[in-house]
């Protein structure tokens, strides 16, 4: 018998019993959202994704060469296994259950499965708009066949606004750019520049090319015409030289992940890039915080000796770096609430850091992690939420239904 | 000390968990070899259901005079893991892995009449 208990109350849930529902999964972060009052402002995520290897044999469809969509139809596109050099056990071994419990998840016929699904991570964290990016796609950098990574750019930016952004105001991206061919990086800037939902592009770090190349002018030139900002989305490759060093996953994350974006971010900044294209914004995804300060002071101490190495600069490549936008997740938040601070006033974080998630990998990270930072004001909260990426972007609001009712709109 | 009446012996399965919520208190009372376990279903990382994820044994690398011989599962120290990001606890007392500081906050288990009740 229970003892003092009311009535109808406890209630129980045997895990064993129950299919894996992403409400479920994510009920803490409802009660966070409820807690804080999320309701209150418009939450921006500005990095999340979904398994496009789900829908791979709709996307495939969109392939236009024939031979190609065959293979491609054929083979499919999954992460490979324990042996593969793109990813090998970054799902920890089962211990992240939404992993292995995500393709058995049950969604209506209507809509999309991944429309649902984004909205059922969505609506319990809080996030009104996300950008969203593949997955597995993201190797499609050090895939050698280049007429196949331009052939799959195509196919899924296409399947995705067809499918998708044209379906749901709440969900953006940045559109793929398949970067080995900067021509058909221009066609792409074409063809998808003014499609609604499309809010910039991407260039996945791993790829090993130099921003720089002239190329690529056109592109940037396309863009910033556009007034769409350009996205390094961080990322490792297993197969990089000096990566393959690490034997643990650990390793290959924590400097992959950071180091493609400082080689593009360098690379970015001696070249004067952002004297070159002064209207093309930049946004710099996924690799956490910790590497912009230093990679600050880093540059600036070298520059103040050889200014002859970027005569393009007119001020401190520190300085430049302060006028980007930087991703929060990973956002390294285990015990170091003082370095975390500087490196919010280094980076001009009320203006520029744009809070992400990257639902729904294993780092993932909450809007909690930066409504809850003592040291932020509501506005600077606010801005970092939400306010930063809908100016940036250029976003109309648009808020969660659960949002809207409980301030009876 | 209230008491909840969680389950008849033997209705959770060994390796099994159990949430009872009461309030806006959550607990996962985790069968596992037999013993009973009651933890708060809410990790001290970002606030994720703790006791919703899998129970794995510890790993341990196996070093003999500074060579690395290979690595096992230590089934001696099994593990409550987070399912939102894998952050690791003893489950024999709810301190973090890697950090002692952190800790699930643990209940009282008792076992009376065929009965398992966790004290709140
Ligand atoms: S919330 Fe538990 S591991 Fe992050």
């Amino acid at each position: 018998m229970n003892t003092h208990v009311k009535p109808g109350d406890p209630t129980f849930r045997d895990l064993a019993s129950e299919e894996f529902d992403t409400r479920v999964h994510l009920a803490h972060a409802r009660e966070q959202a409820l807690v804080r009052k999320y309701e209150d402002f418009l939450i921006v995520d500005v990095d999340s994704h979904h398994y496009e290897t789900d829908a791979f044999d709709e996307i495939a469809k969109y392939i236009t060469d024939p031979v190609m969509r065959h293979e491609a139809l054929f083979q499919g596109m999954a992460r490979g296994g324990i042996t593969s050099t793109d990813g090998s056990y970054q799902e920890l071994a089962g211990r992240i259950t939404r992993y292995p419990n995500r393709r058995k998840e049950k969604v209506p016929a209507e809509p999309h499965r991944d429309i649902t699904l984004m909205h059922r991570w969505m609506d319990p964290m809080g996030v009104d708009i996300a950008v969203m990016f593949p997955t597995p796609m993201l190797n499609l950098a050090v895939c050698p066949r280049v007429e196949l990574e331009v052939a799959l750019a195509f196919a899924y930016n296409r399947w995705l606004c067809d499918t998708v952004l044209d379906k749901d105001p709440r969900i953006k991206s940045m559109l793929y750019l398949p970067f080995n061919d900067p021509a058909a990086c221009l066609k792409v800037v074409e063809e998808f520049g003014e499609h609604p939902g499309c809010v910039g592009f991407m260039v996945t770090a791993t790829h090993y090319k130099g921003v720089y190349d002239n190329a690529y002018a056109p592109v940037y030139a396309a863009m910033q015409e556009r007034n769409l900002p350009l996205g390094f989305h961080a990322m490792f490759s297993w197969g990089d030289q000096s990566l393959r060093l690490t034997n643990r996953f650990i390793g290959v994350h924590a400097l992959g992940f950071a180091w493609h974006n400082m080689l593009q971010l360098t690379n970015w900044v001696t070249n004067g890039m952002p004297e070159r294209f002064p209207g093309l914004k930049t946004v710099w995804i996924e690799s956490g915080l910790a590497w912009v300060p230093f990679l600050m002071q880093r540059l600036d101490n070298e520059y103040m000796m050889r200014p002859s190495d970027c005569p393009e600069l007119k001020k401190k490549p520190s300085d430049y770096m302060r006028d980007m936008f930087f991703t929060s997740q990973p956002m390294e938040m285990v015990d170091n609430k003082a370095a975390l601070e500087v490196t919010f006033q280094m980076i001009n974080a009320e203006t520029q850091l744009l809070y992400s998630s990257d639902y729904p990998h294993w780092d993932m990270d909450l809007p909690s992690t930066i409504y809850d930072l003592p040291f932020l004001s509501e506005t600077a909260k606010r801005n970092i939420l939400g306010g930063n990426a809908q100016r940036l972007f250029n976003l109309k609001p648009v808020y969660a239904d659960w949002k809207l009712q409980s301030r009876g709109e | 000390m209230p008491e909840i009446r969680v389950c008849e012996h033997g209705e959770i399965a060994d390796g099994a968990v159990r949430i009872v919520k009461t309030g806006r208190l959550e607990i996962g009372v985790i069968r596992q070899t037999d013993k009973y376990y009651a933890y708060r279903n809410l990790c001290p990382h970002q606030g994720g259901p703790a006791c919703e994820g899998l129970r794995m044994p510890g790993v341990r690398s196996q070093i003999e005079n500074g060579i690395f011989m290979g690595q096992t599962f230590d089934e001696g120290d099994m593990h409550i893991v987070c399912p939102w990001h894998g952050y690791e606890f003893h489950l024999a007392d709810g301190t973090n892995v890697c950090d002692a500081k952190l800790k699930l906050q643990r209940f009282d288990v008792v076992q009376r009449d065929g009965a398992v009740y966790v004290v709140v």
